[in-house]
């Protein structure tokens, strides 16, 4: 029973990570009908940049910053990269996004080198645990997932509350709208790839400790985020994160019955049969499943 | 005459949206039948419907005898039926003559390995295609045209570009989707007399049209068609003096 | 249509002038990688008619790539010897299919001809490509491009996990194959100018093939499915099925690929299958001009020797990457344009009709 808890626990927590992820490729998606295959890179260089920070500040700190510093570089891909494209296609997208992702991560090689960074634990030491009705969990775990509900209410808020949300929602919704209402859709998609970054860049740092972070990290998450954004239906954030959750599980059952080097292969087999029966996701309906245009 | 096409309660519905209600009508061989009715009526959906582009609810579509419905567009072509599109749909990048060969394709058949291996049969086979679609050409009085990009043409040159690509399928019936659509006065009526030069050479033409003067003028029959449901199948001066047509017209200006 | 082969003898004749020219300079060495460069450019030609022709992205091409490899280097590594007593074994044995050989060690082995295990893996390739390419062909954009991709990843895990694949070090002491008598790829002992010439033969005949099938009913017919498909499909053109075909049909270039450079460099390992690679493929096909196979083998021959030669050094993925990144955003079309060449050809007639003045 203790052993089945435990999976729970690891796929609640790797869960967690492919949720941020996910609603990183959902605020972009949504506001610009990019699929941004550089998503994963984001969060790599949160943790990664929070990582050469701590040695010269406090960790909350380190995070913040590198929070920062992810959101501008987010920015500035949208900028010099996306913002001068004139109507272009699907394919030239795809495309140049991977190029980017590649490009951020050659770049990360170059910086940090092939090894493996973690960022301290946030309480407590890699063996401290919290009994958890005969689990032992990391309190890690918690400050993941408490950061990660917070952050979704968060943009929950945004979304629904506030008049920049609202725009970028308007924007989603129907672009040339929006414009003739006065909003500048250029600016809410820089802001959505700043948005983007930020989320990524924060989740990245609080699974640093326990997932630990390498320059090649991002693409891994890339394509399960992207697995996560279809199961749960593209563009539908809530939905990815309960869709997250059923991955991360499934992951972590999965090396019961196979080899756990096959783990990768269970979550893109799911994102395939998903692909080729129902691509709308698990929650969404065919309108949803047509893709939007940039 | 036969009915080279019978259409036996056609229906269809987009979510709230019933296109096409209950349908029903026939087309016989060698004659021209026309398909009007006001906007939004369902011509365009009755059309994708016959020509396999969208599968219908329920009905029968039965073409040349046998049961069509629910066919793809490729293999409805292949039985004898051509069309042409409202919104002209050329093959950019490619010749007037490449975009007329196109049509010939189902009377061809080098296939991939025959092709890699330029198999000799294919190369009398390619000779065939390229004679029959300049006799085409010819007919439509496009020859000086032949290696000219086609989307660089004309409006009403691209529309006889359309219009032969069709004609080389050798198709039994015809269906044109608003070929007057943008032509001038003079251009309707060439239009309308090469219509009739098709009609004569044996092919059966089912055509959507707006212009009510070409419709009166080389109609065999005519189809109106009002929300989906047909509401008269007659001669053309039966139609016209058709009070309920006259009613769904209403407010419109004079033909 | 006499264009096409003065075209691919003009190309031929280059190859044989490289190789001249590496005798000369006493450069043979070159000659290694020119080989391996010959085989990446097999796939790469059946994927710019993929992604030309067909208008399918692929960013799983590699997977096929190291399909192929690893079953033909399996098939001919790994001793059946267990086997021996069942009388099914005794038959293939008779028939040539399984032979004796030796591995590093100097063991007797019992293993696969390389011969059929070439046809095996091919023909297991085209298989799965025909299965998956129903399923994969009816997603457009991006989901496309995710499930190719999410194939290529399958397919590395698979490798990168597997032992009995020699999970990270791969396969290796695979034999050399002999296509005819005399002839043989790879293998201790076996010309470098031999094997050079049969590499890029059997790359010009692929070629050929090529431009054959674009110049042909098939060919045209995948223009017209690339420019309106819908129209292509009112006009008789059984659109879904052609695609599938050419999805098929570049896996099996992919595969052979697989197999002979497997072969020529005796070894095959997870990196083949990697997502890189793939990528690697489609900026090739990219900078060539999507829609252009000479586009695509001059550039093929031009990046995947420099990349063999190490002239990228630690950059190597890196310059893919910005070269996808550049011709995407100022040259899409890619940098051997139909309407460059047409320009080009154009300038010259009419300098030549108007007789240039001295």
């Amino acid at each position: 029973m203790e052993l089945f808890l435990q999976y729970i626990v690891a796929g609640v927590t790797y869960g967690t990570i492919y949720a941020i992820v996910a609603i990183g490729f959902n605020i972009i998606y949504n506001t610009t009908g990019i699929i941004n295959f550089a998503q994963g890179e984001f969060v790599m260089l949160g943790g990664m940049t929070a990582f050469t920070l701590k040695e010269y500040m406090p960790l909350p700190l380190a995070i913040v910053s590198a929070v920062l510093i992810t959101m501008i570089i987010g920015a500035l891909i949208e900028m010099v990269f996306i913002r001068w494209l004139h109507k272009p296609s699907v394919l030239r997208m795809i495309i140049i996004t991977i190029g980017l992702s590649i490009l951020i991560r050659e770049t990360a090689l170059h910086i940090w080198g092939e090894g493996v960074t973690a960022l301290p634990y946030f309480t407590g030491t890699s063996v401290t645990s919290v009994n958890l009705g005969g689990v032992f969990v990391s309190p890690q775990v918690f400050w993941a997932v408490g950061i990660s509900s917070i952050m979704v209410l968060l943009l929950g808020i945004f979304f629904n509350f506030t008049l920049l949300g609202k725009q970028m929602r308007a924007c989603s919704a129907n672009r040339e709208a929006a414009r003739l209402c006065g909003i500048s859709t250029q600016n809410m998609v820089t802001f959505s790839f700043m948005l983007s970054a930020a989320i990524g860049a924060l989740g990245g740092c609080i699974v640093s400790p326990i997932t630990y972070v390498q320059y090649d990290s991002g693409s891994q998450l890339a394509i399960k985020g992207f697995t996560v954004a279809i199961l749960g239906g593209l563009g539908n954030s809530t939905a990815a994160v309960a869709a997250a959750m059923i991955l991360g599980i499934l992951e972590s059952f999965s090396i019961w019955a196979l080899p756990a080097a096959y783990k990768d292969v269970v979550s893109i087999a799911i994102m395939l049969i998903i692909l080729f029966v129902k691509p709308s996701g698990l929650f969404g309906n065919a309108a949803a499943a047509r893709l939007k245009e940039y | 005459m036969t009915a080279l096409l019978v259409v036996d309660k056609l229906s269809k519905r987009f979510g709230g949206l019933q296109a096409v209600n209950e349908v029903s009508f026939s087309v016989q061989a060698g004659s021209i039948k026309a398909l009007i009715g006001p906007n939004g009526a369902g011509k365009t959906t009755l059309f994708n419907l016959i020509s396999g582009v969208i599968t219908p609810d329920s009905g029968v579509i039965n073409f040349c005898g046998s049961q069509v419905q629910g066919l793809r567009p490729h293999q409805v072509a292949s039985r004898g039926m051509a069309r042409t599109f409202q919104h002209i749909r050329l093959f950019p990048k490619m010749s007037v003559l490449e975009n007329i060969m196109i049509g010939r394709h189902i009377h061809s058949r080098a296939g991939f390995v025959a092709g890699m291996l330029s198999i000799p049969y294919t190369w009398s086979e390619e000779k065939k295609i390229r004679e029959k679609s300049q006799e085409i050409l010819a007919f439509l009085n496009l020859e000086s045209l032949a290696d000219i990009e086609a989307t660089t043409l004309s409006y009403g040159q691209q529309r006889n570009v359309e219009l032969g690509r069709a004609l080389a399928c050798e198709p039994k019936l015809l269906l044109l989707d608003e070929p007057a659509a943008g032509l001038n006065m003079s251009e309707t009526a060439e239009l309308g007399a090469l219509v009739s030069k098709i009609r004569d050479t044996g092919i059966t033409v089912l055509i959507v049209e707006h212009d009510m003067t070409l419709v009166m003028e080389i109609s065999d029959e005519i189809l109106v068609l009002s929300y989906g449901k047909k509401i008269a199948d007659d001669k053309p001066l039966a139609v016209q003096s058709n009070s309920e047509v006259i009613n769904v017209y209403l407010g419109e200006d004079d033909a | 249509m006499s264009s096409k082969f003065l075209h691919i003898f003009g190309f031929a004749a280059a190859i044989v002038a490289i190789q001249i020219f590496t005798q000369l300079t006493d450069t043979s060495f070159h000659l290694t990688q020119l080989t391996m460069t010959a085989y990446y450019s097999l796939l790469v030609i059946g994927l710019c008619m993929l992604i030309g022709y067909a208008g399918q992205i692929s960013l799983g091409h590699a997977g096929f790539f190291a399909i192929g490899g690893y079953i033909s280097a399996f098939l001919t590594t790994h001793d059946l010897t267990v086997l021996k007593g069942k009388p099914f074994v005794a038959s293939l044995s008779k028939l040539g299919v399984l032979v004796m050989s030796k591995d590093t060690y100097g063991t007797e082995l019992l293993t696969f001809n390389p011969w059929p295990a070439c046809i095996l893996s091919v023909c297991t390739v085209l298989i799965i490509a025909y299965v998956i390419g129903g399923p994969v062909l009816k997603l457009k954009g991006h989901y496309l491009a995710m499930a190719t991709l999410g194939f290529g990843i399958i397919i590395y895990r698979i490798v990168l996990g597997t032992s009995s694949l020699g999970s990270a070090d791969g396969i290796s002491g695979v034999p050399g194959f002999s296509l005819l008598p005399g002839v043989m790829i790879g293998g201790s002992g076996s010309g470098k100018i031999l094997n050079y010439y049969v590499a890029w033969g059997i790359l010009i005949a692929g070629m050929t093939c090529l431009l054959n099938l674009i110049s042909s009913r098939v060919g045209r017919a995948l223009s017209a499915i690339h420019g309106a498909e819908d129209a292509a499909e009112a006009m008789g053109i059984p659109t879904a099925n052609y695609k599938l075909k050419v999805f098929v049909l570049s896996a099996g270039f992919a595969a052979i690929a697989g197999v002979l450079l497997t072969h020529y460099n005796g070894s095959i390992g997870p990196s083949e299958a990697s997502v890189m690679k793939s990528v690697r493929y489609v900026a090739i096909v990219a900078i060539g001009g999507m829609t252009s196979l000479w586009g695509a083998i001059s550039m093929s021959l031009i990046l995947n020797y420099l990349s063999l030669r190490g002239s990228f050094g630690t950059y190597d993925d890196a310059v893919f990457g910005v070269i996808l990144i550049l011709i995407m955003l100022f040259a899409p079309d890619g940098l051997i344009r139909r309407q460059v060449l047409g320009d080009l050809k154009s300038f010259f007639t009419r300098s030549a009709g108007k007789g240039v003045a001295l």
